[in-house]
C-alpha cells in the first residue's frame, strides 16, 4: 500500500509552493483584495509558466499530459499562498468539462488556450449551488441561452463560461453583446462574483456524453481540487497561530503555554489531518475514476471546509485584537474558508449527498 | 498512491488467507464472534490453542526476529496478518497485550537469558502477560509511581498498588514499573521488573467497570519478591524502558477505533420513524451518518497513512495521536445517535431489543473509557501541540526534586 503522493509528485508541489512564496504574497493577494484587479494576472502568469495550469490537460492540447493527482497538489499549494487567481473556475470546472465533454475541435480550440493561461472561462455546473430563485434562471431555447445566473465566480476576468443548463453543457462566448456582467461585492473580495445575464446569446453545446453525469464528475472532482486548496489553507492558518502563540507574551508567558491555547491548536491540527486523510482519498478516487468518487468527494469537501471554517475562526482568535484588522491575513483565510466552503455548495447540501451516496452503498 | 500490496505483502496475503481458511471458521455477520457460550476457563484454553497453532506456523510474532523465535517480517507484514484474522472467528482480547507491548519490551531490554526464559514460550501461548504501570496516584502523570521495590540480598521487595491492568487475572506474568529511588527525581528512581502473577503476595480484584464488564483489574503487591534476575534493564532506567513500551501502543495505530457504525446508523435509521416520516430521510439523521462516517473513515485513512510509512520502512509520527481524539468522539457521538434512532424503544438493552442494538450501544457506553486509556484527550492534545506543534511544555514544577520531597 501506498496511500501518499509519490516523490515526484513532492518535488513538483515544493516548487509550486517556493514561486507562490515568492509571487502571491499579502500584497499580491491585495490588489485583488482592494478591487485593483479582478485576479492577480501575475500569480496566474506564473501558474501557467510553470505547467501548473496546463498539468492535467493532454500534450495534444497543450498541456504537461500529468494526471489529477498532480494538480491536486498544485491545489493545495495555490490554498495556502490565498492565490487570487480564477483556478476553480478555469482549471477544475471549465477545463475539465471541455476535456471531459468535448469534441476533438472543442477541445482543440479551448484547452490550449485554458492550459497557458491566455484565455480564462468560468464555470457553473452544480444546479445545488445557486439556491436562491433570483441567482439561477436560465433556459436554452433553439441553441440560445436567456436569463440570469448570479454569483458567478471570476465572472469578470472570464472570457467564456461552460453552464449546466436543462440537461445541456454548453459553452458561451462572455464578450458577446447580448452578455450584461455586473460585477458583485463579493465576501471575498479576493474571489470575485459576478451576476450574468444572457439574452437570447449563442450557446454551443459540448458534444460528449452523458452531460448529467459528467457534470456530477466534474463537481465532484472540483470538490476534492477545492478540498486540497482548503487544506493547504488551513495548514497556514494553524501555523500562522501557532508562529503567534509562540511570540506573543502574556501574564510572563508566551501564550503557546497555556494549555487552552495549545489545546485549540491542537485540534485545529486533528480537524486538517482528517480533511488531509480524505482529500487524499479524493484524490485516488478522482485519479482513478473510481466508483467511490461520490462518497469520497463528499466527504472530502465536509471535513475540508468544517476544518478550514475552524482554523480561520480559530487562528484569528488566537491573534487577539491585532487578528481584527484589515491589515492582518486572519480575515482572508476567514473570508477564503466561506467563499470556498459555499461557492460549490454547502456543507449542508454535501453532507446530504455524502449520506445518499453511503445509504446507495449499502442497499 | 494506491492500495495495492507490494508483490511480497500479496504473496504473504495470499499463503496467510490460505492458512487461516484451514485452520479456521470465517466470519460472516459483525454480530458473530468467536466463543458466546464459553467460559471464562474454556475460552483461555482456546486462546492458548489458537495462539500455539499461529506459532506453529510461523505467525505468532511476524515482526520479531527470527533469533527470538519470531518470523523476521516486516511490520507492514504483521498488518497484513491482522487484516486477514480479523475475517475470521478466533480468540482475542487474551494475547494483544502479551504480543502488542509487554515481549516487544521483553525483547528490547532483556537479557540473554529473559528473552531464552520468556520469548519462546509466550509466542506458543504458554504464558500471557499483563503490563503494571498505571497507579491510583500515577495516571496520565505515569512519572509518579509510588509501588516501592527494595533490595534485599539478591532479590527486589515489592509492595504497592497497581490499578486498569488488563488481563491481570488470567496474566502468568507482567513487566511491573516500580520505585527504587526516592532521592531521584520522579522519572529516574524507576525500574522495570518482570513479575510472576502467581507469585506468592500478588492479589488481583477485578474492577466493576461503568459498562458492567470486567476487562481490568487492580492489582496489590504486599511484599512480593522479585529476584534481581527478573530486572529488566538497569536499576533507574524504568522512564526509557516504558516509554519504549508505550511507542510500541502506538504502532497498534489506533486501527481498534475505525470501524462501520455509520452502516449500523442506516440499517436502524431504516427501521425508525422520526415526526411521521422516515427517520432515514430526516436531515439531522442524514447529517448525524455522514460526520460518524467522515470520523471512522478518516481513522482508517488516517491508519492507512501510517501503514504507508510503515510500508516504506518510515514509523508513523505522533501525528498519530488525532486518530484517538477523533475515533473516541465519533463513538460517543455515533452511539448516542444510534440509541436516539430507537426513541423510548431506544432505552431498552440490545438482550431485550435485539441484536443489531448490542454494537451501537456497546460503543456509547465503552466511550467515555476508549477517551481515558491510553492516554486522555488532553493528553492526546498536550503530544500534538508539543510534538507536532512545537509548543512549550507544561510547567511542571516537580520535575526535578527528590520524589520523596514532593506532596502526596
Amino acid at each position: 500500500m501506498n496511500f501518499d503522493f509519490s516523490e515526484d509528485q513532492r518535488r513538483l508541489q515544493e516548487e509550486v509552493r517556493r514561486v507562490l512564496k515568492d509571487i502571491s504574497t499579502s500584497a499580491e493577494v491585495r490588489t485583488v483584495l482592494d478591487g485593483k484587479a479582478s485576479y492577480s494576472a501575475k500569480t496566474w502568469q506564473h501558474l501557467a509558466d510553470l505547467g501548473a495550469l496546463g498539468i492535467s490537460i493532454p500534450e495534444a492540447f497543450g498541456g504537461a499530459g500529468l494526471g489529477h493527482l498532480e494538480l491536486c497538489l498544485i491545489a493545495e499549494e495555490a490554498g495556502r499562498a490565498l492565490t487570487a487567481v480564477p483556478l476553480l473556475s478555469s482549471i477544475y470546472l471549465a477545463a475539465e468539462a471541455i476535456k471531459l465533454g468535448g469534441s476533438a475541435t472543442q477541445k482543440a480550440a479551448w484547452l490550449p488556450q485554458l492550459a497557458n493561461g491566455e484565455v480564462i472561462a468560468t464555470a457553473v455546473l452544480d444546479p445545488r449551488a445557486q439556491t436562491l430563485a433570483e441567482g439561477r434562471r436560465l433556459t436554452i431555447v433553439g441553441g440560445k441561452l436567456s436569463g440570469t445566473i448570479d454569483a458567478v465566480p471570476d465572472g469578470m476576468a472570464a472570457s467564456i463560461a461552460v453552464l449546466y443548463v436543462d440537461q445541456r453543457l454548453v459553452i458561451v462566448d462572455l464578450t458577446s453583446a447580448d452578455v450584461m456582467r455586473i460585477p458583485r461585492a463579493s465576501l471575498d473580495p479576493s474571489r470575485p462574483l459576478a451576476k450574468l445575464t444572457f439574452d437570447g446569446t449563442a450557446a454551443e453545446e459540448l458534444s460528449g456524453g452523458d452531460t448529467a453525469a459528467i457534470a456530477r464528475r466534474i463537481t465532484e472532482g472540483a470538490a476534492v481540487l477545492l478540498a486540497f486548496e482548503q487544506v493547504g489553507g488551513a495548514e497556514r492558518a494553524l501555523y500562522a497561530a501557532r508562529d503567534y502563540a509562540l511570540e506573543r507574551h502574556a501574564f510572563g508567558r508566551t501564550i503557546g503555554s497555556f494549555q487552552s491555547v495549545k489545546h485549540k491548536l491542537a485540534d485545529m491540527f486533528a480537524a486538517i489531518e482528517l480533511a488531509r486523510a480524505h482529500a487524499y482519498y479524493g484524490a485516488w478516487a478522482m485519479a482513478t475514476d473510481a466508483p467511490e468518487l461520490a462518497r469520497a468527494a463528499s466527504a472530502a469537501r465536509v471535513a475540508a471546509t468544517d476544518a478550514y471554517t475552524f482554523a480561520a475562526e480559530e487562528s484569528l482568535h488566537l491573534h487577539g485584537g491585532i487578528g481584527y484588522t484589515w491589515e492582518m491575513d486572519c480575515h482572508i483565510h476567514l473570508r477564503r474558508a466561506r467563499w470556498l466552503g459555499q461557492i460549490i455548495g454547502t456543507t449542508h447540501v454535501w453532507r446530504d449527498a455524502l449520506a445518499a451516496a453511503l445509504i446507495e452503498e449499502a442497499a | 498512491m494506491d492500495f495495492n500490496d507490494t508483490p511480497l505483502e500479496a504473496q504473504f496475503r495470499a499463503e496467510v488467507r490460505a492458512w487461516l481458511k484451514a485452520n479456521a471458521t470465517e466470519r460472516h455477520t459483525r454480530e458473530d464472534k468467536f466463543g458466546a457460550g464459553l467460559n471464562e476457563d474454556d475460552y483461555l484454553a482456546a486462546a492458548r490453542t489458537w495462539q500455539a497453532k499461529k506459532a506453529k506456523a510461523g505467525y505468532a510474532a511476524i515482526a520479531a526476529p527470527k533469533t527470538m523465535g519470531g518470523l523476521g517480517g516486516t511490520p507492514a507484514m504483521q498488518v497484513v496478518y491482522s487484516q486477514e484474522e480479523a475475517k475470521f472467528l478466533v480468540p482475542d482480547c487474551v494475547f494483544e497485550v502479551s504480543l502488542g507491548t509487554a515481549l516487544p519490551t521483553v525483547a528490547m531490554w532483556g537479557t540473554p537469558e529473559q528473552k531464552e526464559k520468556y520469548l519462546a514460550r509466550a509466542f506458543m501461548g504458554d504464558h500471557i502477560w499483563c503490563q503494571l504501570f498505571s497507579e491510583p496516584s500515577a495516571g496520565s502523570d505515569i512519572g509518579n509511581v509510588r509501588t516501592r521495590a527494595v533490595r534485599d540480598g539478591d532479590d527486589w521487595v515489592v509492595t504497592g498498588q497497581k490499578v486498569w491492568t488488563s488481563g491481570a487475572h488470567f496474566a502468568d506474568y507482567g513487566i511491573l514499573l516500580a520505585r527504587t529511588d526516592w532521592d531521584s527525581p520522579k522519572a529516574k528512581g524507576l525500574t522495570m521488573f518482570i513479575v510472576d502473577m502467581k507469585a506468592e503476595g500478588v492479589d488481583v480484584r477485578p474492577i466493576h467497570q461503568a459498562s458492567d464488564e470486567y476487562h481490568f483489574n487492580e492489582v496489590f503487591l504486599n511484599d512480593v519478591r522479585i529476584p534481581d534476575s527478573e530486572r529488566l534493564g538497569h536499576e533507574g532506567n524504568g522512564w526509557k524502558v516504558m516509554l519504549s513500551t508505550l511507542m510500541q501502543e502506538r504502532f497498534a495505530l489506533g486501527s481498534n477505533f475505525s470501524g462501520d457504525l455509520y452502516a449500523q446508523l442506516i440499517g436502524l435509521a431504516q427501521q425508525a420513524e422520526w415526526n411521521g416520516a422516515p427517520a432515514i430521510s430526516n436531515a439531522t439523521v442524514r447529517a448525524g451518518i455522514a460526520d460518524t462516517y467522515i470520523q471512522q473513515f478518516g481513522v482508517d485513512l488516517i491508519v492507512r497513512r501510517g501503514m504507508s510509512a510503515i510500508s516504506r520502512g518510515e514509523s508513523p509520527g505522533p501525528e498519530m495521536a488525532s486518530v484517538k481524539l477523533i475515533g473516541a468522539r465519533a463513538f460517543q457521538t455515533g452511539g448516542a445517535l444510534a440509541i436516539e434512532l430507537g426513541g423510548a424503544e431506544g432505552l431498552i438493552a440490545a438482550q431485550d431489543l435485539g441484536a443489531e442494538w448490542r454494537l451501537p450501544q456497546l460503543l456509547w457506553i465503552s466511550a467515555p473509557g476508549a477517551r481515558i486509556a491510553g492516554g486522555t484527550d488532553e493528553i492526546q492534545k498536550n503530544t500534538i501541540a508539543e510534538r507536532v506543534l512545537g509548543l512549550p511544555g507544561e510547567i511542571r514544577t516537580d520535575r526535578d526534586l527528590p520524589f520523596r520531597e514532593l506532596e502526596r
